[in-house]
């Protein structure tokens, strides 16, 4: 095992401090080092927050028999009644509305759970962070990994409604693949901001659970934009219509406008821009605060 | 060679929802037991936890923190393994550190003993391939038997401290930390411990321990530091700084 080095700066060193600072052997890292470090180191330390994503999953169906499958079931149950129950409503017939709210639904959860998560990323790891030095980015990669798994048993259900419809999407399907690696990045960002401003106010985190139930109805879901007519500001002024759009494009057969792959990257690049500058400047007071 | 320095480090707590100004009188000032309560650079209340801190452990070194409760011996310890960064001064340490606070680090209840261990050893740093070639030493040193199969929802407190002893004390750390951790072991527990505890004091580098007890002070180190309020009162011998510990009381 090689040996670990840690230097830590202070934030304000007086002129005493820096004179010091001169006999210690190296000169202290900068916020920024210390931030890209946390943030690499963490990414290095997989087979911890892959080994914690994993037992979270296990830990929370420890004594079923069918385990996270009851996750599949659940979202099952829903979109099969949503399903059959809207297409009625909205007068559109259920082989094209379902596969839209089944698809939809799963991009959603898998959306809305990184969010959600997202927020409790370092307030849910309280005991950890207080009593060993980790990377704290170890705990976003933990809700990312997380999310994603429950995504990929929620994916059957994707499967089942491809057969059963037999939608065959094509080629383009291979584009799901890209779309979700680039949600999962967003999933780092939101984490690292949202997990910060949770940790500080801790009203967040209901804020955002609330803004999110607000979201779903506003985004085309469970109503597809066609039954809209006239109200397509709804969808073009909303990010989750491009974010569940970017996933859901290539799973139904339907080509991606280019213009949701440019909002989505372009998301991204700001999103972690944002998230990197609030974390270089506070990741320090994470521990002060929780 | 481990190697820790402190340097005129403060460490200083926001406190949130004490911001009208009646509480914030009533609260600054001076009080017997705990940090100092006064305001930080943004006019919050805060508590100042730790105030000008600057100590240095050599390799070799086995350190008591000894302090009235709310001294800052646990703060100082989460500094010394880097939790808290200092608001002001430096901390510069050298050597893989094994901190031994809090006996339910990393533990979850319907997990078993084995997976716990594995658990644990996660959150304290070893790899993989670590975990998998100690996990037997560290299953026969808790000597719980075929109770490591089971859920630790079914272990009583000293168990759990077997459990997370057993984990702690195998990691290959040059500097060890440790927080009044001994209360729950029996006394044939207590004994291993202590000797398994003087076994890696002896090629580890560094030992900080912070404890009440008299006894356990002076069989185990060899150097103490008194705090007081959040700043060093005493630094020496053991049987220098005890002494200058009973006076003050």
């Amino acid at each position: 095992m090689g040996m670990l080095r840690t230097v830590i700066p202070a934030q304000y060193g007086n002129a005493e401090d820096r004179g010091r600072r001169a006999a210690l052997s190296r000169k202290p890292p900068t916020q920024v080092e210390l931030a890209v470090h946390d943030l690499v180191e963490g990414a290095c330390q997989w087979h911890i927050w892959g080994t914690l994503g994993l037992h979270d999953i296990r830990q929370r169906y420890r004594r079923s028999k069918i385990g996270p499958f009851w996750l599949t079931i659940g979202m099952l149950v829903m979109i099969g009644s949503i399903g059959g129950l809207y297409a009625g409503l909205f007068q559109t017939r259920v082989a094209d509305y379902l596969p839209h709210v089944a698809i939809g639904f799963v991009i959603w959860s898998f959306v809305s759970g990184l969010i959600n998560d997202g927020c409790n990323a370092f307030i849910s790891e309280q005991g950890s962070i207080k009593q060993v030095r980790l990377p704290l980015s170890v705990y976003v990669y933990r809700v990312v990994w997380r999310s994603l798994l429950i995504f990929a048993h929620n994916l059957l259900i994707v499967l089942v409604v491809i057969v059963v419809f037999s939608i065959w999407p094509g080629w383009s399907i291979l584009l799901a693949l890209p779309a979700i690696v680039i949600l999962s990045l967003n999933g780092i960002w939101i984490g690292l901001l949202l997990g910060l401003l949770s940790t500080r106010f801790r009203d967040v985190p209901q804020m955002v659970t609330t803004a999110m139930q607000f979201v779903f109805f506003m985004t085309p879901i469970i109503w597809q934009p066609e039954s809209l007519p006239g109200r397509a500001w709804v969808v073009t002024y909303n990010p989750f219509a491009y974010v569940v759009e970017l996933v859901r494009a290539p799973l139904m057969g339907t080509a991606t406008p280019l213009h949701v792959w440019f909002f989505v990257v372009v998301l991204t690049f700001v999103g972690t821009a944002i998230a990197f500058a609030m974390y270089v400047r506070y990741r320090r007071r994470i521990a002060y605060w929780i | 060679m481990a190697h820790i320095e402190l340097h005129n480090v403060a460490i200083e707590f926001p406190i949130y929802h004490a911001r009208s100004r009646s509480l914030k009188n009533r609260l600054i000032g001076h009080l017997s037991v705990g940090g100092r309560i006064g305001e930080d650079a943004g006019h919050r209340v805060c508590v100042k936890a730790l105030n000008g801190i600057s100590l240095a452990f050599e390799h070799g070194d086995r350190v008591a923190l000894l302090g009235a409760n709310g001294a800052g011996k646990s703060t100082l310890l989460r500094v010394l393994a880097g939790i808290y960064e200092p608001v002001r001064g430096l901390v510069h340490s050298e050597g893989r550190i094994a901190p031994l606070f809090d006996i339910s680090l990393g533990f979850d209840p319907e997990s078993t003993g084995y997976e716990n261990i594995f658990l644990r050893a996660l959150f304290l740093g070893m790899s993989r391939s670590e975990i998998r070639e100690r996990r037997d030493a560290i299953g026969a040193f808790t000597e719980l038997g075929d109770y490591l199969a089971m859920p630790l929802r079914t272990y009583s407190s000293g168990m759990k401290l077997r459990l997370a002893f057993a984990v702690s004390s195998h990691v290959d750390a040059e500097i060890l930390l440790m927080d009044e951790w001994i209360g729950t072991g029996d006394m044939a527990f207590i004994e291993r411990a202590e000797c398994r505890l003087a076994e890696l004091v002896g090629d580890a580098g560094i030992l900080v321990l912070a404890s009440h007890s008299e006894e356990i002070v002076r069989r185990t180190c060899n150097k103490a530091v008194l705090l007081r309020q959040g700043t060093v009162e005493h630094v020496g011998d053991v049987d220098d700084v005890l002494h200058v510990y009973k006076g003050m009381k």
